[in-house]
């Protein structure tokens, strides 16, 4: 097991050095030099004084060595400072935004999974009944959605219309006052449009993945042989079939995460959740280049180590992948 | 083969309502100037925010703009980009995989390992990064779209290559003297063609897709030019009081997102049903 994850942390190493090569490749797609945003501005800015800007941020050296003082400084997440007024490290600034967008990926990936399984195994094993059909038809939709036209439509619906659930933030004005349980509530009332949303996203995918790899699975010979063996068909299809179909799903929700993650731009936006999403978002609109590539940057990473993670979990529950 | 595919693709009612869709996109794009009631950008200061009616189907905008005229006029923006982008994406795709799959070796491993550095990205993020350096504009958009969108059709290329070389024809066109380059875009790339033209259709939907969402977000297509992301956004700045700014432009990329999906399906389960 140890082995299988060193090798997996090997082949993860030159993809990490592409990542930053890549991000280091788009900052230097700017036009002029980033320091100008600083002394364009300003009238009285010398020579003298926008050399000397430049030198110390490392612009007057030849590329390469910028890149490798980039990288070093990368090595300790020195992701430099913010442009904005606050002048921030920019490592700060993503991290305290970062924990409400896992939770609010890490939820919406539980109710993918949650709806997306029973719904995709159902409709395999009612092949061409209405359930399959229709089960097709929110696929084909699922797919099309535009997401963010989706939450403006149950925005007016359930926040204008009905008037049950916030629009925007993840805490009331009131949130302080609140006793343990009806903050927690209030919490929950915020998050229910935003995890939903990004949810949908998710669930056309896997549960045509999860359909067509069930189908496939239930023509394997041990199928066949459970049946023999006189096996009832609920234990054919949940214990035998399921397990088998349910294996791949593991990788699939590795490939599902840059989605998200790159999604939780839209939702953050829409919603005004202050997560790493809309940190970028604002940050983009700013011109905050330290911010856009760091982002850009733990973007990338935390793909590489969901991916690591679905890998491991993969080779944990299978042990034909340790083994090859 | 060309009459089985047409026989199957007119059989399949999913795939010939996609065409329609598409069809009809081209045609409301094609014509707008004439079939759009209104100029565009007239503005109207005694009609804003008027909810539909028999002069305004879809209502007006918050400039009193028609907003049935900027959807028809916005059918022009969406189709601009979803081909532009594709196109990008089809020429690096197309190129890099037949490189990768026809060479193998080193240059497959490189190629690869670029593939999945790029897979790394969250799409949007990057593609919002880069708009960031680079201007929101319509041109910008297309390239950066195209850019970011190359990674699935170059691993198809690749896989239909790698079957592809080993054939007979190919042994032959190597006999006869074909250098590399003429093996690879004469002989292999036509018969990789189908599969191209697929990922080509689902690709002008993603484009048109993420186009509206980053029009929607304030970074593509930009004011007064319409696109229906953007008037999207002044329909969630409007959300409680003009419901059709939110409704119809969505609708618009709905239906036209389902159309170039269902006649992408349409066309690889016609080319090939064993598919299915």
């Amino acid at each position: 097991m140890l082995q299988y994850i060193a090798k997996r942390l090997l082949f993860m190493a030159p993809l990490l050095v592409g990542i930053t090569i890549i991000c280091f490749g788009v900052m230097h797609l700017a036009p002029g030099s980033p320091t100008d945003m600083q002394t364009q501005m300003n009238p009285r800015a010398s020579a003298e004084a926008q050399a000397r800007l430049r030198a110390m941020y490392d612009l007057d050296k030849p590329l390469y060595q910028q890149y490798l003082i980039w990288v070093k400084k990368l090595a300790v997440l020195d992701l430099g400072q913010s442009f904005s007024t606050d002048h921030r490290p920019v490592a700060d600034k993503i991290f305290e935004r970062l924990p409400i967008t896992i939770l609010i990926n890490v939820l919406s990936l539980i109710l993918i999974l949650a709806i997306a399984i029973p719904l995709g195994v159902l409709s395999a094993v009612r092949q061409n009944s209405l359930f399959d059909k229709l089960t097709s038809v929110f696929v084909f939709i699922g797919f099309a959605m535009p997401t963010f036209w989706l939450a403006l439509l149950l925005m007016i619906l359930f926040g204008v219309q009905l008037g049950w659930l916030p629009i925007s933030g993840i805490r009331s004005l009131n949130y302080e006052y609140l006793p343990a349980g009806a903050a927690f509530w209030d919490l929950v009332k915020h998050l229910i449009l935003p995890v939903t949303l990004s949810a949908f996203g998710g669930l056309a995918g896997l549960s045509r993945y999860m359909r067509s790899n069930m189908l496939e699975v239930i023509r394997q010979d041990y199928i066949t042989t459970a049946r023999a063996k006189g096996l009832s068909e609920r234990a054919v299809i949940y214990k035998h079939a399921l397990r088998n179909a349910l294996l791949p799903v593991i990788t699939i929700l590795g490939l599902s995460i840059p989605g998200l993650i790159g999604g939780s731009v839209i939702f953050e936006t829409i919603f005004a959740i202050p997560g790493m999403g809309q940190l970028f978002y604002m940050s983009v609109m700013s011109r905050d280049y330290p911010v856009v590539m760091g982002i850009l940057f733990i973007g990338a990473v935390l793909t590489l180590l969901g991916n690591l993670i679905a890998d491991v979990s993969y080779a944990v529950a299978d042990p034909r992948i340790r083994v090859s | 083969m060309e009459s089985d595919f047409r026989r199957r693709f007119l059989k399949n009612g999913m795939a010939v309502a996609g065409c329609l869709v598409v069809l009809a996109l081209f045609a409301v794009s094609l014509l707008a100037p004439w079939i759009a009631p209104y100029d565009p950008n007239a503005i109207d200061l005694t009609q804003v925010l008027a909810g539909p009616s028999a002069a305004h189907p879809f209502g007006t905008d918050q400039l009193g703009r028609d907003v049935l005229s900027r959807m028809i006029w916005g059918a022009r923006i969406s189709l601009k980009v979803g081909f532009v982008a594709t196109g990008i994406a089809i020429l690096i795709g197309a190129i890099l995989g037949a490189v990768s799959g026809y060479y193998g070796r080193w240059v497959d491993a490189v190629i690869m390992r670029f593939v999945d550095v790029m897979l790394c990205f969250p799409t949007f993020f990057l593609i919002l990064a880069v708009i960031a350096i680079l201007e929101p504009s319509i041109w910008n958009i297309m390239i950066v779209i195209g850019l970011t969108g190359w990674t699935g059709i170059t691993r198809l290329v690749r896989a239909d290559f790698i079957s592809l070389k080993e054939r007979d024809f190919v042994l032959a066109a190597r006999v006869i003297g074909a250098g590399d380059l003429r093996i690879i875009f004469i002989h292999i790339l036509p018969n990789a063609m189908a599969s191209i033209l697929v990922a080509a259709t689902l690709g002008v939907a993603g484009a048109i897709l993420t186009e509206s969402a980053l029009s929607f977000l304030g970074i593509g297509v930009q004011p007064p030019t319409p696109s229906w992301g953007n008037i999207l956004t002044a329909g969630k700045d409007n959300i409680d009081i003009a419901w059709w700014l939110s409704f119809y432009p969505g609708l618009a990329i709905l239906i036209t997102v389902l159309g170039y999906n269902l006649l992408g399906e349409g066309i690889r389960d016609s080319l090939d049903p064993r598919l299915r």
